[in-house]
């Protein structure tokens, strides 16, 4: 049987999967069975928890932000109605600068804290910091909130593109991976088809840096063609994605 | 028609439902989808009511009004050109209460069901569904058997298979050869196996498909593979002489949703025609494998005002008309705003299964959920018992109840294992018999106590390359 212990152990190598967990009876070993527990409350904790956009402040600093709250009371609400999560709470526009500004970025906890607090900050600063030239408004930090609720903070502030950096939904492998939802004239009432989606983003998934590399290539690109979505590509150079679950790398 | 008014009175009460679907929408079990689309009632006492009138309506009521318009829906069309009015005789004149109680009754055995099917439609499924309790769901599916097959036959008595489910999140060919052999070994594969791609283009459709069909024959396994391309997909990769064994499309009950899901019935006949003209199959010729879920049509926007179980049961008579192979609902994949929590999963999982097996498709689920739902392995572990007692025809079975690719729990290899031993149910026909001469069984049918014969285990290793 060690043979096929060892044959196993190199299987594994070769994916994330729970291949090879043995069994126990026709249950699971109890080592397999509190590792998938383990990693199901960590997501649960994810999507349960709250951003600590106080931290993220000081974190952006000197970076101006404006804090917001979506139409949604709670989080039970959250999941039921995503709609009101699409809208800002009554009062919230008032606190938006009307602008104009080339881009503006908007934090949004959605499904994952956890994401929002690991990856969003580092995100953020690796696109501005490509960004040379363009103006940048202040950073929406967005509680309680949908991907197209950046239409209507876009809209406010007459930004030519609003991203959107947003928790996604926690699998097993990842409860922090952050998403980005690029849209060019953002106005409520966009489509899905009408944004550019970064997805991934954490410690084993694109790193943050990658993410700012492609992102602000992206933004770039939306500003000469004055389009996101099915029109445009990802196409940044540099960055190489790794094999069999190793996780990206620099090429 | 459409304006029809439904009454129940009830302790001097009086409740008024205006609208065949607004009568159904409201008799439903609570649910946030129907909540979300505006269309629940807003009271359990109003729920209630509303099954009453429900209760009193006659069945034939169904196909004198339509919940979606025949002009406007050509799922409608299909619906009311395919009745069958001989075969609907046997209960034309009870109300939609009796037909509960009837199904209940000794009277409705398996044989008399099956001759019943093409009489019923899937407004009349989804009605009586609704005065059912769980229970009942589960003893009326339980009699009602749906035979199907390709190179394995499923659906058989006593029998319970598994769609092996080796995704991965870069398509790696290693990554799912060692997920495959890991299910393999476990006795799942029997219903297919089925990779959802992580690339929705026909080179990589073509490659995944050599690459199964490759383990497949190397090993004479008698089962199906499929790549859950879209449809399009799998009619270029046929043009393309891939070795396309079943076509898959996800469905929905309205040709609205449909359409967000880039179909018509028209691609669906012609996709079912390629891959009939492949002649595949050895013990069968049912090419289709479609994937249903409540709720697909609301987040179209193309519900039409109608509750997402009755839109649901629309989507199995979509599927019906395709002679399918396998269906299966994919009922808590969707996430919260439409079912909640585990209740709502496993009411609407019940559902799914009892609404397909009494309309003649051969049902299947994927027992799963998502991380924002309100549900765990626990309740999975009580939808699957449930089911397998309900006569499921096949459940879905990733490694470790961990899909890394769509980023959902549904069951282990052990779960589906755990059932067959639990409940005396055995795999496909064919399939056991392999299993049987690779050592993956033993002589009272039961998958080997601690680990297969390592020299069989050894033979298979290699599909991974790593032997």
């Amino acid at each position: 049987m060690s043979h096929d212990a060892d044959t196993w152990e190199k299987l594994r190598r070769l994916t994330r999967a729970r291949i090879g967990l043995g069994r126990a009876g026709d249950g699971l070993p109890t080592k397999a069975l509190l590792d998938f527990q383990m990693a199901h409350a960590k997501a649960r904790d994810a999507v349960h928890g709250a951003a600590d956009f106080d931290r993220i402040a000081v974190d952006l600093a000197p970076r101006e932000v404006i804090r917001l709250a979506s139409a949604v009371p709670d989080r039970p609400t959250y999941l039921r109605r995503p709609d009101l999560g699409r809208r800002l709470a009554d009062g919230e526009a008032e606190k938006l600068p009307a602008g104009p500004c080339d881009v503006v970025f908007v934090i949004a906890d959605g499904l994952s804290a956890a994401a929002v607090d690991a990856n969003a900050v580092a995100t953020l600063e690796a696109t501005a910091r490509r960004l040379e030239g363009l103006s940048i408004g202040p950073v929406v930090l967005a509680r309680e909130a949908r991907v197209a609720l950046g239409d209507v903070v876009g809209a406010a502030m007459n930004a030519a593109v609003v991203a959107v950096l947003i928790g996604e939904r926690p699998g097993l492998t990842a409860a922090d991976s952050l998403g980005v939802y690029l849209t060019f004239h953002p106005v409520p009432g966009r489509k899905d088809a009408e944004r550019n989606c970064l997805s991934n983003i954490h410690a084993h998934g694109m790193s943050p840096d990658e993410a700012g590399h492609k992102l602000a290539w992206l933004i770039r690109e939306a500003l000469r063609l004055k389009s996101t979505g099915v029109g445009l590509k990802e196409a940044a150079p540099k960055f190489a994605v790794g094999e069999s679950g190793a996780g990206p790398r620099i090429a | 028609m459409r304006s029809r008014r439904f009454k129940a009175i009830h302790a001097g009460e009086t409740h008024v439902f205006t609208g065949l679907a607004t009568l159904l929408a409201q008799a439903s079990p609570r649910r946030s989808g129907d909540e979300l689309a505006g269309l629940a009632a807003d009271s359990d006492t109003r729920r209630v009511a509303a099954r009453m009138a429900l209760a009193d309506l006659p069945l034939k009521c169904f196909l004198e009004d339509v919940v979606v318009p025949y002009d406007a829906d050509e799922v409608t069309r299909l619906i009311v050109d395919t009745h069958d009015e001989a075969a609907f005789t046997p209960v034309a004149t009870m109300t939609v209460g009796e037909f509960r109680e009837w199904l209940l009754s000794d009277a409705a055995d398996g044989a008399t069901l099956a001759k019943l099917a093409p009489g019923l439609t899937p407004e009349m499924v989804a009605a009586v569904s609704k005065l059912c309790r769980n229970g009942d769901l589960v003893a009326i599916a339980a009699k009602v058997r749906v035979t199907t097959a390709f190179r394995s036959t499923i659906g058989l008595p006593g029998r319970l298979a598994a769609r092996l489910q080796p995704n991965h999140p870069t398509d790696d060919p290693a990554a799912i050869a060692a997920a495959t052999l890991d299910g393999l070994v476990y006795g799942m594969g029997d219903a297919v196996i089925g990779i959802n791609p992580a690339t929705d283009n026909v080179e990589s459709c073509v490659s995944l498909l050599t690459m199964l069909d490759d383990i497949r024959t190397r090993f004479d396994i008698p089962t199906q593979s499929c790549v859950l391309a879209h449809v399009t997909t799998s009619i270029a990769a046929i043009e393309k002489r891939a070795p396309l064994d079943l076509v898959f499309q996800s469905i929905a009950g309205t040709e609205a949703a449909n359409a967000g899901f880039g179909v018509t019935l028209s691609i669906l006949k012609e996709a079912q025609d390629a891959a009939l003209s492949l002649k595949r199959g050895t013990v069968g010729s049912n090419v289709m494998y479609f994937e249903t879920g409540q709720g697909a049509a609301l987040s179209a926007d193309a519900h039409h005002g109608v509750d997402q179980q009755t839109i649901e049961a629309r989507a199995h008579a979509v599927a019906r008309a395709f002679s399918p192979l396998l269906v299966n609902t994919v009922v808590g994949f969707i996430g919260p705003e439409y079912l909640y929590d585990a209740k709502e999963i496993t009411r609407a999982g019940l559902e799914d299964h009892f609404c397909g097996k009494l309309l003649g498709v051969p049902m299947g689920v994927d027992v799963c959920y998502t991380n924002h739902a309100e549900a765990d392995q626990d309740d999975m572990d009580v939808l699957a018992l449930t089911l397998a007692n309900a006569g499921v025809n096949f459940l879905i079975a990733v490694p470790g109840a961990d899909d890394i690719m769509l980023n959902y729990q549904s069951l282990s290899h052990h779960d589906v294992v755990r059932l067959r031993h639990l409940l005396g149910l055995r795999p496909a026909p064919e399939f056991e018999a392999w299993l049987a001469r690779m050592g993956l069984l033993d002589a009272a049918g039961r998958l080997p106590a601690l680990a297969p014969d390592p020299s069989t285990a050894r033979r298979l290793l290699a599909i991974g390359g790593a032997a």
